[in-house]
């Protein structure tokens, strides 16, 4: 351990951040609730509960059109959450910021919008195989809809991504790369910077679903030379249904409106629509305020933590996790990269998922249980489903101590 | 508390279920399949004119859906299709509604804790839809979604 880290480790006082989050104070079945499910979605801190709720009660109003003093305040709040996702993926512009729903919007607004101007019959797309649904499906549609080709990097049985099977894929054909920068399932942290420079001398572009990665490590698309970036807010402290997808401008300048609507628009006749600047265009009908709003506070939130403590922390309760983990008899971690996330997906001999994820329920511990929403990666493991403790920033050894001890309550119950 | 939904019933036949195997002479066939949990079950059924001779299943699943399989294969054996469809209605209301439905179900009672993991309903009701589909002669797999 680096004495950096063992000075970020000495002062992180999670005792105190947990206070920050209601949530974390109740009882589940009678237990203090342990949640070990951020991997789908994370607890929220006061400061974004009350952002959300000043806004609803001080500054209420439509953006960009009023010129009222409620309209201006909202549109001023709402826009600087833009500036702060700049800053936090350390991006050029706030015009490469485009306001989504969430990381699945992401991705499928670029393969709408880039998809269906640039790609071409006999193409090809290349995406990983362990890729969330979202990063799959859209581009299954679109290399329907426009017959080009999909193409799978492998991965070995740690769960990483086969480089030298992904480099024999590239191609003339090869348009996108997109793949995940941490995997939701296994925990896997992609070398992205290398892929995307692989990507870049085949003459391809590549988008990175960042829905795990962006709460958890230091994002910087132009370090890593990202054309398309996207993530979730409420992955990332802050509310469901909102999410940022980054782009590069001149990228975003060469692709049509995803939808059409109000806010995206210059002038409109029924004659011909002339469409608004970047990154409005993108960003028809009246957007999730609030939940734009609540993201802001959720990455400044996070800013004044620091990304980096709160990485070396995760780090800590995963090499812990992991070691407790790995002594339970009949229990097998799947995903075993070298470079990982907090994450820890588990299956155990003879007990399925369901049970396990009912089980520890009951001892107050929420895990996620089923395929996760990639199918391909249970497929790859010959598993049905597995068992997902997802670790933040909030979590205590503790609380992973209380992991153990109810997995052994569960074989317990089904010995 | 994990014991008024695992009841020792459920976990015997989860542990070791009866009636668990292929059937090479079964005249009617179903599959389901939970995309939920990626559970999958067959189920194989002998009819012998109106009534259920035998029933069988195979597949893998959690314990609910293992021992829901399991009893259910048993509570058939002899009851008319008329009969095996109406247990079927009386143990969903088992699994979904408040009201007291205890009466006729047997041993399928111990599925009663199940109601208040509404999660888990579909784990124990697979079985049951797949039966659904193999009275009706329908081929096509079947999914709780």
């Amino acid at each position: 351990m680096s004495t950096l880290t063992s000075e970020i480790l000495t002062n992180f006082d999670v005792e105190k951040l947990r206070e920050d989050f209601p949530v974390l104070k109740q009882q589940i079945h009678g237990k203090p609730l342990v949640y070990l499910d951020s991997a789908a979605t994370a607890q929220k801190p006061y400061a974004v509960i009350d952002a959300i709720r000043r806004f609803h009660e001080v500054d209420c109003a439509n953006i960009h059109r009023g010129v009222h003093e409620l309209s201006q305040r909202s549109t001023a709040a709402y826009e600087q959450t833009r500036t702060r996702a700049r800053q936090f993926l350390n991006a050029a512009s706030d015009a490469e910021i485009v306001f989504v729903r969430g990381t699945t919007e992401g991705v499928n607004l670029v393969a709408s919008s880039w998809g269906h101007r640039h790609l071409k019959a006999g193409d090809e797309i290349v995406i990983s195989a362990m890729e969330h649904h979202s990063n799959i499906v859209p581009w299954q549609m679109l290399c329907e809809a426009r017959d080009a080709r999909l193409r799978v990097i492998p991965m070995n049985d740690r769960g990483e991504l086969i480089l030298e099977e992904y480099e024999k894929l590239l191609n003339p054909r090869t348009r996108m790369v997109a793949v995940a920068h941490i995997s939701n399932a296994l925990g896997t942290v992609n070398p992205v910077a290398e892929m995307i420079a692989m990507a870049h001398r085949a003459g391809a572009l590549a988008l990175i679903d960042g829905a795990q990665a962006a709460p958890h490590l230091q994002v910087d698309v132009r370090a890593l030379d990202a054309d398309f970036y996207a993530f979730s807010g409420h992955k990332t402290l802050g509310p469901t249904g909102i999410g940022i997808l980054y782009g590069k401008q001149a990228l975003l300048e060469n692709m049509p409106p995803y939808q059409g609507g109000g806010d995206m628009i210059r002038t409109v006749t029924f004659e011909k629509t002339t469409y608004a600047d970047l990154p409005y265009k993108f960003e028809a009908g009246t957007p999730n305020i609030a939940g734009g709003i609540g993201l802001g506070a959720a990455l400044e939130y996070i800013g004044g933590i620091g990304i980096e403590r709160i990485a070396a922390w995760e780090h800590e309760l995963l090499r812990y996790g992991t070691e407790q983990l790995e002594r339970i008899p009949g229990l097998r971690i799947i995903g075993t990269a070298r470079e990982k996330a907090a994450v820890i997906s588990f299956v155990i001999e003879g007990i399925h998922p369901h049970d396990i994820g009912t089980v520890l329920d009951l001892e107050g511990i929420a895990v996620r249980t089923g395929h996760h929403c990639a199918q391909p990666v249970m497929d790859r493991f010959h598993v049905p489903a597995t068992t997902r403790a997802s670790l933040a920033f909030y979590n205590t050894f503790a609380e992973i101590d209380k992991l153990v001890a109810g997995i052994y309550k569960v074989k317990e119950v089904f010995a | 508390m994990v014991h008024e939904l695992y009841q020792e019933t459920i976990l015997d036949h989860s542990k070791r279920p009866r009636n668990c195997h292929a059937m090479a002479d079964a005249d009617r066939k179903a599959e389901g399949y939970n995309p939920l949990c990626g559970d999958k079950l067959k189920l194989y059924v002998k009819m012998e004119g109106d009534i259920v001779r035998d029933a069988s299943f195979e597949g893998s699943g959690c314990a609910i859906s293992t021992a829901s399989a399991s009893l259910m294969t048993e509570s058939l054996k002899g009851k008319t299709r008329t009969e095996a469809l109406a247990l079927l209605e009386k143990f969903h209301d088992l699994l979904t509604s408040d009201a007291e439905v205890g009466d006729g179900l047997g041993k399928l009672v111990v599925f009663c804790g199940v109601r208040d993991y509404p999660a888990r309903v579909k784990c124990a009701t697979l079985a049951w839809h797949t039966l659904k589909s193999a009275l009706n002669g329908a081929d096509q797999p079947v999914s709780t979604e």
